[in-house]
């Protein structure tokens, strides 16, 4: 059985056809050919498929696709304000390095981004190591990631966004 | 020039990895008809194949085509260096997770449904499920390896002391966080084009090639980059993506093979646990005069690379000490579990805990300061030469070490620990100190060898391609700074091609460190060829000598006396095109040095050796045996490293991917041998809040390689993983500090909490 489902993603309107077993993930990654977002362990645990539905960050294989229906979704392809210039948390760990293999580099930019807006952009080092839980990266230990993190907090105070 | 050798380029994928415009495996578009599998596994560790009916699979929605054993072409076989190791099991079944058979259906959905429709019966035999079960049966993979030198049980009996040890150490899943994947792309008559998220393309090319029964030259494998490998990719990726490739054979169509993690976990092998036993003999100072020991690998049930993982493991059980007299004899115990296989450090991670514990035990008998017994046993002047009979050169080892316990300023902290524990009941503090030597170069010699294709174009951009794949670990920049470096050219005029069996043949896999080495090796030739040719063209251009041509800063300058003739280097390539002179180049690179004799266990195996010194604190609560890793400082010689910001993240990255084998990873079988770890819920990798709050790195300064590697630059993937042994050294330091008197302390790996807790009941209940 198919359902029809329509949302926002990336400021653009879209629709399609899913069953009502398909996973938001799915949808973005398969019926919009959207493969930003990554799927690390199928269980909610790795958060490599963290996007933000409005405003808060999910890790899409936990939410079905019509549970995002008439939602605003953004996915780390639409965190860039615009083709030639970066977010600042993107910005951050590009400079950082705070990715090896990239897999996780997704969701933990989506987790962070969030992360820094709901402290108000005033974090310590502990308060990102407590709040990155949630996202496991096996190839750098975390550490360019926590920095990265702490360096785009005031980037993005500062960028206002 | 911007971005040539040593400068602290990022990531050349840094960009696309935090816009989400990386693509993997999974990401690539999918051709209409694509077809996607899922494996039926085998949910007995062993015994006989009754039954296995596919019928209902067969007929399930979208299902076009279910292929077992008899499926296959060629050879049912996908070894990597031994025989028999069938795809499809046929007949018996040797681990409960061994896949049967595979179903291809339109959707993944109904192909993962359809799989579950399969009918197994297996009458289930004697199982042997541990390294002991193994050693009693004596069931191996190979015959003991055996590594000697002098004669260990005669200084044995001669020792003024003698101490006897026995531990554990676990294996490790990789969770590489792409799981195992692969797209086979049938073209015309035969040919396949195959991605793989593999490390060892020409693997996949010929174990492809094996199963379908054709020429290698049929098969292209290739990968962009990997979302992970620590090993895990090697020898598992090759059978992943033969599934797909008979897939797609046998129905014409693409066939995509992505494992979900659970049966990632479950069908694939991991990193070889281990069991110790061993005597050591000490003279009053505390120097080591021999040792027996005896190392048991749970090789799983076959080959795989077990061999390759228990010579390293016995080359590397001297680390960093002297041994006069030494016997060690490895076992690789056929056990009823997963093919255990590569894994970041290869066997060195296992090797080098043998020491460690014995001079622990060492310290505690004498009374004194293990640091001490450590030191005074390092490798030195007169005592420099190892069990197998090559010279350790270059000893960096007293300088990593007194950089290393100064950075982690460890005289200051063992007096304020001691002041701690004797204050705390609960919480007890310990700290670990740990010296490294890790041979380079894969054990056998003949793996070390690579291959590279530079084409400069007439716009002087440069297509560079090698032998080795990125997985995270910054060997395409690095690389590419290494041809920069030749030419003078800013880095981002150079673009680094996916790998690929078409471009460069008969690669050895990116393992053993050996990435930066041999691939470097390979594109510096090439590179170096190209520039000799675009030189000789340049001098007879312009009238000048080839000496007076140089590249420099993105430009080409005839400094021959009365020109002042400058080009940009793409000026000058498009004069060579003009000039008829061929802008390709491959090059190849093969270790100097190097030889060894497997059956003596003899040679000289290794280019060189990287050295590491590591300083852990750990805090460990005394009622629940939970532990946490406070600090850690870390030394690590990379040579005149090519980028030190990479290096820097590889050294981070590896030691807590060996504080997660050390700690809190353990892998958990049933009593009747099915993994029960299977997943990040219950197979627990280092987590953001696991890894030490205060984690202070240094490259070795001023240490250029002194053997002639690519600009004097040393491999870095696997030495520092093993650093994070002073993490399970402190862990018994702080364990010991349950007591006032010393003795020794017995932790297997990993410490879970379990394991801490039970080893300080231990420890309290001596007398
Ligand atoms: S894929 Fe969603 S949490 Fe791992
Ligand atoms: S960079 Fe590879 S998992 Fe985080």
């Amino acid at each position: 059985m198919s359902i029809s489902v329509s949302m926002t993603v990336n400021g653009k309107a879209v629709s399609g056809k899913v069953e009502a077993r398909t996973l938001l993930v799915q949808f973005l990654r398969e019926n919009l050919s959207m493969t930003g977002t990554h799927v690390g362990c199928d269980t909610s645990q790795c958060g490599a498929c963290v996007v933000h539905v409005d405003g808060q960050s999910v890790k899409s294989c936990t939410m079905l696709a019509v549970q995002a229906e008439g939602a605003k979704v953004m996915t780390i392809e639409g965190l860039a304000p615009s083709a030639d210039k970066l977010h600042p948390m993107q910005e951050a760990f590009r400079d950082n390095h705070a990715l090896q293999c990239g897999f996780c580099t997704p969701g933990m930019v989506m987790s962070a981004v969030d992360m820094v807006k709901r402290h108000n952009y005033q974090l310590d080092e502990a308060t990102v190591r407590r709040e990155l839980e949630g996202n496991l990266c096996r190839c750098t230990g975390y550490h360019n990631i926590v920095k990265a993190i702490l360096a785009a907090a005031p980037a993005m105070k500062a960028a206002g966004v | 020039m911007k971005g040539g050798a040593h400068a602290a380029e990022r990531h050349d994928s840094a960009l696309r990895h935090v816009t989400g415009g990386a693509a993997y495996i999974d990401d690539l578009p999918e051709p209409p008809g694509t077809l996607h599998a899922a494996l039926i596994l085998s949910p007995i560790a062993h015994g006989r194949i009754a039954m296995l009916d596919l019928g209902a699979a067969r007929t399930a929605p979208g299902v076009v085509a279910v292929l077992g054993p008899h499926d296959i072409p060629g050879r049912n076989d996908v070894a990597a260096i031994g025989k028999d190791e069938p795809l499809f099991a046929e007949g018996r079944v040797y681990f409960a997770g061994q896949p049967l058979a595979m179903v291809l259906a339109d959707t993944l959905d109904r192909a993962r449904a359809a799989a579950a429709l399969a009918r197994i019966e297996i009458v289930a035999e004697p199982a042997i499920l541990s390294i002991d079960a193994a050693l009693a049966a004596e069931t191996w993979v190979q015959a003991p390896a055996r590594l000697a030198r002098g004669d260990a049980p005669a200084a044995l009996a001669r020792a003024p002391h003698r101490l006897t040890g026995e531990f554990r150490c676990g294996g490790q899943e990789h969770f590489y966080l792409e799981g195992q994947i692969a797209f086979a792309l049938p073209g015309e008559d035969g040919d396949m084009l195959v991605h793989s998220s593999t490390q060892h393309p020409t693997e996949v090319q010929h174990i492809c090639a094996r199963l379908l029964g054709c020429d290698f030259n049929r098969i292209t494998a290739t990968v962009r980059r990997l979302g992970g490998g620590f090993g895990g990719k090697e020898s598992n990726a090759s059978w992943v993506a033969g599934a797909a490739a008979l897939g797609a054979g046998h129905t014409g169509r693409p066939v995509k093979l992505r494992l979900p993690r659970e049966i990632d976990m479950v069908a694939t092998g991991k990193r070889h646990g281990f069991l110790y036993r061993y005597e050591v003999g000490f003279d009053d100072e505390g120097r080591v005069l021999a040792l027996d020991a005896m190392l048991a690998a749970d090789a799983g049930w076959s080959l795989d690379l077990t061999p390759g993982v228990v010579t390293r493991a016995l080359t590397h059980i001297d680390n960093a000490y002297f041994i006069p007299h030494l016997r060690a004899v490895g076992y690789a115990c056929r056990t009823n579990l997963q093919s255990n296989t590569a894994f970041r450090g290869f066997g060195g991670p296992q090797g080098v805990l043998v020491m460690e514990d014995a001079i622990d035990r060492m310290a505690a008998h004498l009374g004194r300061n293990a640091d001490a017994l450590r030191a005074l046993n390092f490798y030195a002047r007169g005592r420099d030469t190892t069990p197998y009979g090559q010279p350790v050169t270059e000893n960096h080892l007293p300088r990593v070490w007194a950089e290393a316990r100064q950075l982690g300023e460890v005289e200051r902290r063992r007096a304020e620990i001691a002041a701690f524990n004797a204050t705390s009941p609960i919480l007890k503090r310990g700290l670990g100190v740990f010296p490294l030597k890790f041979g380079i170069s894969f054990n056998s010699p003949h793996m070390n060898q690579a291959g590279a294709l530079v084409h400069v174009y007439t716009d002087g951009s440069i297509r560079l391609a090698h032998g080795g794949t990125e997985m995270g670990q910054g060997l395409f920049v690095k690389v590419a700074q290494v041809v920069a470096e030749v030419f003078q050219v800013d880095l981002d005029r150079i673009r680094p091609a996916a790998t690929s069996t078409a471009d460069v043949p008969n690669t050895s896999p990116t393992a053993a460190s050996t990435g930066s080495d041999l691939n470097g090796g390979a594109a510096f030739e090439a590179a170096r060829e190209l520039k000799r040719r675009m030189t000789a063209y340049a001098a007879e251009h312009f009238g000048a000598a080839e000496a007076d041509v140089v590249f420099a800063d993105n430009q080409v300058r005839i400094a021959a006396p009365g020109s002042n003739q400058v080009l940009s280097f793409g000026e000058l390539a498009q004069l060579c095109w003009l000039g008829r002179v061929s802008l390709s180049a491959t090059g190849y690179y093969r270790t100097p040095g190097i030889h060894w004799d497997p059956a003596t266990m003899q040679g000289r195996p290794f280019f060189y050796y990287s050295f590491g010194a590591s300083v852990a604190e750990v805090a460990i609560d005394t009622l629940t045996g939970e532990n946490r890793v406070l600090r850690a400082d870390l030394v690590q010689d990379c040579g005149r490293s090519l980028n030190p910001a990479i290096d820097l993240g590889q050294i981070e990255g590896a030691f807590v991917q060996g504080q997660g084998w050390l700690t809190c990873e353990e892998l958990w079988w049933d009593d009747r041998g099915r993994l029960r770890t299977v997943g990040p819920s219950t197979y627990k990798i280092p987590g953001s809040r696991d890894v030490p709050p205060v984690l202070n790195v240094r490259l070795l300064e001023n240490a250029p390689a002194e053997v002639a590697t690519v600009f004097r630059s040393k491999a870095v993937g696997e030495p520092p993983l093993m650093l994070a042994t002073a993490v399970w050294t402190a862990l018994r330091d702080a364990i010991a500090a349950c007591r006032q008197a010393p003795g020794p302390i017995r932790l297997d790996a990993p410490a879970t909490p379990e394991r801490v807790l039970a080893a300080v009941r231990a420890r309290q209940a001596k007398s």
